[in-house]
């Protein structure tokens, strides 16, 4: 067969279907012209047309979190490019494969300040996995399967592929990605069995165990969740989750601990801080995990899964190190236990959970209800029950209302929430509703908000409008940047520097604005109704929810504290934060 | 299981001392490895005391970089993780740890004087068993190949005999014995 002859932009479109791409989410400009032209000229692939590259980042990570396939978008040369930072940055941080494709100024104009050009594989090297610079358009069509390959394996994280204009426009082959070996980049998926072996034994001889799960387990797919829940349910042994891997075991689960970590539970922390044997499942000992390094969970034997090496032993070191696919490895580590017969220690895992059960006793998420204001830990709870039993979708912006939501909303599923864990970029929520939105489009998508993060990417409605996609928004409006100013509170004596959201918008008004529909409730008397009115609209809506100003975040655990120094609801005065703990963030 | 001590990382609670550690990186010879490389070195706040780097497999479009660098065991084990990520990079060896190594560098050394000095300088090449190089009238270059602290030793007396300019490249290490990297 003669190799077929494709534009560079042509090559572009037909990688993409070929790769399964059925969304795109982009912005045109002068240096991805070309593409939007064969894009115009098909019907294969959607493009979804966001008011800010930023947006566009996000959305795809909303579509590929929800989906557990790559996102991808498309920016243009210059700004383009450099707008979609935050969003790789996001998804690097947060292991979410994305395919980012950028114009870049032709090639002859490389390097001398050319209008819009900018240096994105420059910019772009420290925020994505891996980026590509395509001079050639006969290496077009293999860079791309290249990309898809290298987000999706592995570690995923987001590629840069930029393509000057006029490779666009260049004639190359195209080859499909059947064609393609991929002969560097093989992560290895299969855990070592003598480690296994290993770590089982450790497990069977603990008396006091528990569980740490991450986004590891989501990352690799519902076929790792299965076998989380399945080796959870064989053990009895209690388990807790990062931010990042909420929904892998349901809230439900008997041997759910909440989530742990600076805002965790009380029960999830202390069992962290006091057991005999850890067991990591794709998680990376991020700070907000662990407190004060030298005081965590210092009697405990560690097992850690992960698939990337770099994660092992960088924080904390762990006795049993285990590489491999969280979904692999759990799967193995099944079969090590049903065929090695192994038994917990009966009698000591009974009196562990009679010590947990004591730590649960003290309601750590517990707070004082009022009838004149809406508390937010109770919007969210409302929320959840008004929304529990639909097929639901939770997105989030990043500070107190992020930590509510993932306190007080009851994740059953994987790949249902959605959040800037590691990056904690503020106007995530709306875009990434977006893009979940797009994915599933029967769904109920909430992007559980607060009134600052909101502003920062706002003009995404306007998308949401064009494509008739009915995110519901719902804003915890608090009138300040809730975390700031609670940290202010407990660190800076109450001074409120520039955390006071002043001239706000009537967020009803700005919702009509859009030609969207806006609700607000004051009470909580009114709040079911208006929840349920929100539910019921069939299109997008601002819940302008207006909750206590003052209300803090707790448990928490302060910067430069240990797991077990935690502050509580109604502690008055908790262990405080030390001189060293006031430089950390 | 038996009396288990708690875990390996609280044990070490006395400050680790940092050490020196010749790393050799095989890397796809395209554009931007290097970068990757140095940038991730740069933004991780690792040090790099000496970098090296040349296209050693024409067919097969490999370089192999090799960079010395210093720190904890714990931080030598990040970086060599840390290098693994990158997709352009093939195979991360500490060399003297992971496997007995050697160390070359080459330097060049221009010196200028006249009379005894001139003439001491002369002997200490031969001594050393440097190379002339390039030659007038009141200069020497001298070529020296040899072992970092070979090369800090020539520089260190030649310095009151009238060095004047140096260049050194840098480590090449490879591994001793019969298996290739």
């Amino acid at each position: 067969m003669a190799e077929e002859q494709l534009t560079g932009a042509q090559i572009v479109v037909r990688a993409l279907r070929e790769q399964g791409v059925r969304h795109i989410f982009g912005y045109p400009g002068g240096a991805v012209l070309p593409i939007y032209d064969a894009l115009f000229q098909q019907d294969a692939i959607e493009h979804i047309l966001v008011r800010h590259e930023q947006g566009a980042a996000h959305a795809a990570e909303g579509y590929a979190r929800s989906t557990g396939r790559a996102g991808v978008l498309l920016v243009t040369s210059g700004p383009g490019a450099t707008n979609a930072v935050t969003g790789l940055t996001d998804a690097m941080m947060d292991s979410i494969p994305l395919v980012c494709i950028t114009g870049q100024v032709p090639t002859h104009l490389i390097g001398t300040d050319a209008f819009q050009e900018c240096d994105t594989v420059g910019i772009t090297r420290a925020c994505t996995k891996h980026n590509f610079l395509v001079k050639d358009v006969g290496e077009l069509a293999r860079v791309l399967h290249d990309a898809f390959h290298i987000a999706t394996t592995g570690r995923p994280g987001p590629v840069v592929v930029d393509i000057p204009k006029d490779v666009q426009f260049k004639l190359g082959n195209y080859v499909g990605p059947a064609e393609i070996v991929h002969r560097r980049y093989q992560p290895r998926t299969h855990g070592d069995e003598a480690r296994i072996a290993q770590a089982m034994a450790l497990i069977a001889g603990a008396r006091r165990p528990v569980f740490y799960t991450g986004g590891g387990v989501i990352n690799a797919g519902p076929r790792a969740s299965a076998a989380l829940r399945e080796l959870v349910r064989l053990t009895g042994i209690p388990i807790t989750s990062t931010l990042m891997g909420l929904g892998a075991f349901p809230a439900s689960g008997r041997e759910w601990l909440g989530m742990l970590g600076m805002h965790g539970t009380y029960e999830a922390n202390l069992a962290m801080n006091r057991c005999d044997v850890m067991i990591n499942i794709g998680a990376r000992f991020d700070d907000r995990v662990t407190g004060r390094l030298d005081k965590f969970s210092p009697g405990s034997k560690k097992i850690h899964v992960d698939i990337d090496p770099s994660s092992i032993n960088k924080n904390v070191r762990v006795d049993v190190p285990i590489l491999g696919d969280c979904a692999e490895v759990l799967e193995q580590m099944i079969d090590a236990w049903k065929s090695g017969f192994l038994q917990n220690d009966k009698p000591a895992l009974l009196a562990w959970w009679a010590q947990i059960d004591t730590w649960r006793a003290r309601r750590s998420l517990a707070y004082q209800k009022s009838v004149d204001t809406i508390k937010p830990q109770y919007a969210v709870e409302r929320l959840y029950q008004l929304t529990r039993d639909r097929n639901s979708y939770i997105t989030t912006e990043v500070g107190q209302h992020q930590m509510w939501a993932a306190q007080h909303y009851r994740f059953e599923e994987p790949n249902r929430w959605m959040t800037s864990g590691g990056l904690g970029t503020m106007g995530y929520g709306i875009p990434a509703a977006v893009g979940v939105q797009v994915a599933h489009p029967d769904a109920l998508v909430i992007d559980i908000a607060g009134e600052a993060s909101v502003q920062m990417t706002m003009q995404e409605l306007s998308t949401a409008v064009q494509y008739r996609l009915p995110i519901k928004i719902f804003i915890l409006n608090n009138e300040y940047m809730g975390m700031v100013r609670q940290w202010q509170e407990l660190l800076h004596g109450g001074r409120y520097s520039q955390s006071y959201s002043e001239a706000l918008p009537d967020f009803v008004k700005l919702a009509e604005a859009y030609g969207a529909k806006g609700i607000r409730a004051r009470k909580p008397a009114e709040l079911d109704a208006a929840i349920q009115q929100m539910i019921d609209h069939p299109g997008p809506v601002i819940f302008d929810c207006v909750v206590d100003k003052l209300e803090n975040c707790y448990p928490m655990i302060p910067s430069g504290a240990a797991h077990d120094e935690m502050i509580l609801p109604d502690a008055t005065d908790g262990p405080g934060v030390t001189e060293a703990g006031k430089m950390l963030v | 299981m038996s009396q288990q001590p708690a875990s390996a990382y609280f044990l070490v609670d006395a400050p680790v001392r940092e050490s020196k550690a010749t790393l050799a990186i095989l890397v796809d010879n395209e554009v931007g490895a290097l970068a990757r490389v140095v940038g991730l070195f740069a933004g991780r706040g690792y040090n790099i005391e000496s970098l090296t780097v040349a296209e050693t497999d024409h067919q097969k479009h490999t370089s192999r970089i090799t960079i010395v660098t210093r720190g904890t065991p714990a931080i030598i084990e990040q970086i060599k993780a840390q290098l693994g990520r990158l997709i352009p990079v093939h195979r991360v060896v500490n060399l003297g740890v992971d496997k007995p190594g050697l160390e070359r560098e080459m330097a060049l050394v221009k010196v200028i004087g006249e009379g005894e000095r001139r003439a001491e300088a002369l002997r200490l090449s031969e001594v050393f068993r440097a190379r002339v190089i390039d030659i007038t009238h009141t200069s020497f270059i001298f070529e020296l190949t040899g072992s970092p602290t070979k090369i800090d030793a020539f520089v260190d007396l030649l310095i009151p005999l009238g060095m004047v300019e140096f260049s050194r490249t840098g480590v090449v290490a490879i591994g001793r014995g019969v298996e290739a990297l």
